[in-house]
């Protein structure tokens, strides 16, 4: 069965995208990958002292595996560093591709998405494929759209949290109200549940990091992910049931023995 | 020459001044006054 996804104008059959950071080694970060069955795996750019080398090992360990990159603009506190960061990393990374980055508030990392927009549109217009890490605001989806992004990335919870989704109408609400866009839940996802969970809401992909990288085994957790991903997207297509309220009984009635004699 | 001196690789780093972008063909004929914020990335693990 074909389920693949297009995000701007690439297929990819994973509907897993993994974050790089805070693995406790290289080679951990490598197998998780692998693990994962990932195709697209988002980097940063930093200072780094002249000689160190330690950006080109990893940067050639990344391009050994041989996954696409979605280079990040995390940290950026106003859309001029973040513009500025993007164009950085389409040059060293050779991908116009951008997670685009801009954080309003330190104590939970939620996006300043005024400068989201202003950002997501001098890049748009600049060529740029633009992948916002947004919250998961409605209007602020359509300015998004409005600017040029093709792809949406809505929070479930604040970055690094673990929380999963913590609402699941909003989340609902914006599936319902873009069924043709691209929506990625990037960030708050802890365990593979959670991931279920939103891919069964009709998710398109699922961005996730600290819950592989900080997870005691980060390649069994990679893999643990994986499955859950793909079983919520399998029991999305496959419609689940409507919930009631009351019980029904799931072996029929008629024909019980002993019926009679009630 | 910046780079050269620091002992950076050309290829794999990012360059901005003052928050500007300049690109790696602009940087020979790019001055650097007293004062200017110099920034050089290179690649790094993110989420």
């Amino acid at each position: 069965m074909n389920d693949s996804m297009r995000l701007y104008d690439v297929a990819l059959s994973s509907r897993l995208l993994l974050g790089t950071a805070r693995y406790p080694s290289p080679a951990l970060l490598a197998e998780a990958i692998r693990a994962s069955n990932c195709e697209v795996v988002t980097v940063s750019l930093r200072r780094e002292a002249g000689g160190a080398r330690a950006g080109e090992a990893f940067w050639s360990l990344i391009r050994d595996i041989g996954v696409r990159a979605l280079p990040n603009t995390a940290g950026c506190r106003t859309a001029r560093e973040a513009i500025a960061t993007a164009q950085m990393a389409r040059e060293v990374f050779a991908t116009d591709w951008i997670k685009l980055e801009v954080i309003g508030e330190e104590d939970t990392l939620q996006p300043d998405v005024f400068g989201l927009v202003e950002a997501a549109r001098i890049l748009a217009d600049d060529g740029f494929k633009v992948f916002p890490y947004t919250t998961d605001d409605l209007v602020v989806a359509e300015r998004l759209l409005d600017a040029g992004c093709r792809v949406l990335m809505p929070w479930a919870a604040p970055i690094g949290s673990g929380r999963g989704v913590n609402d699941v109408f909003a989340l609902r609400a914006l599936r319902a109200h873009f069924p043709d866009t691209p929506l990625i839940v990037d960030a708050g996802i802890g365990a593979p549940s959670h991931a279920a969970l939103v891919m069964e809401m009709g998710y398109d992909a699922v961005l996730l990091n600290t819950a592989v990288s900080r997870a005691g085994d980060p390649v069994r957790m990679a893999h643990a992910f994986a499955l859950a991903i793909e079983a919520g997207r399998e029991g999305f297509l496959a419609e689940p049931m409507t919930p009631r309220d009351m019980a029904e009984p799931s072996t029929p009635v008629i024909g019980r023995p002993f019926d009679r004699l009630a | 020459m910046l780079l050269q001196e620091l002992g950076y690789d050309e290829k794999t780093v990012g360059t901005a001044l003052n928050q500007e972008f300049v690109r790696a063909k602009d940087r020979a004929e790019t001055p650097i006054r007293e004062g200017d914020a110099v920034e050089i990335v290179t690649p790094r693990q993110g989420g």
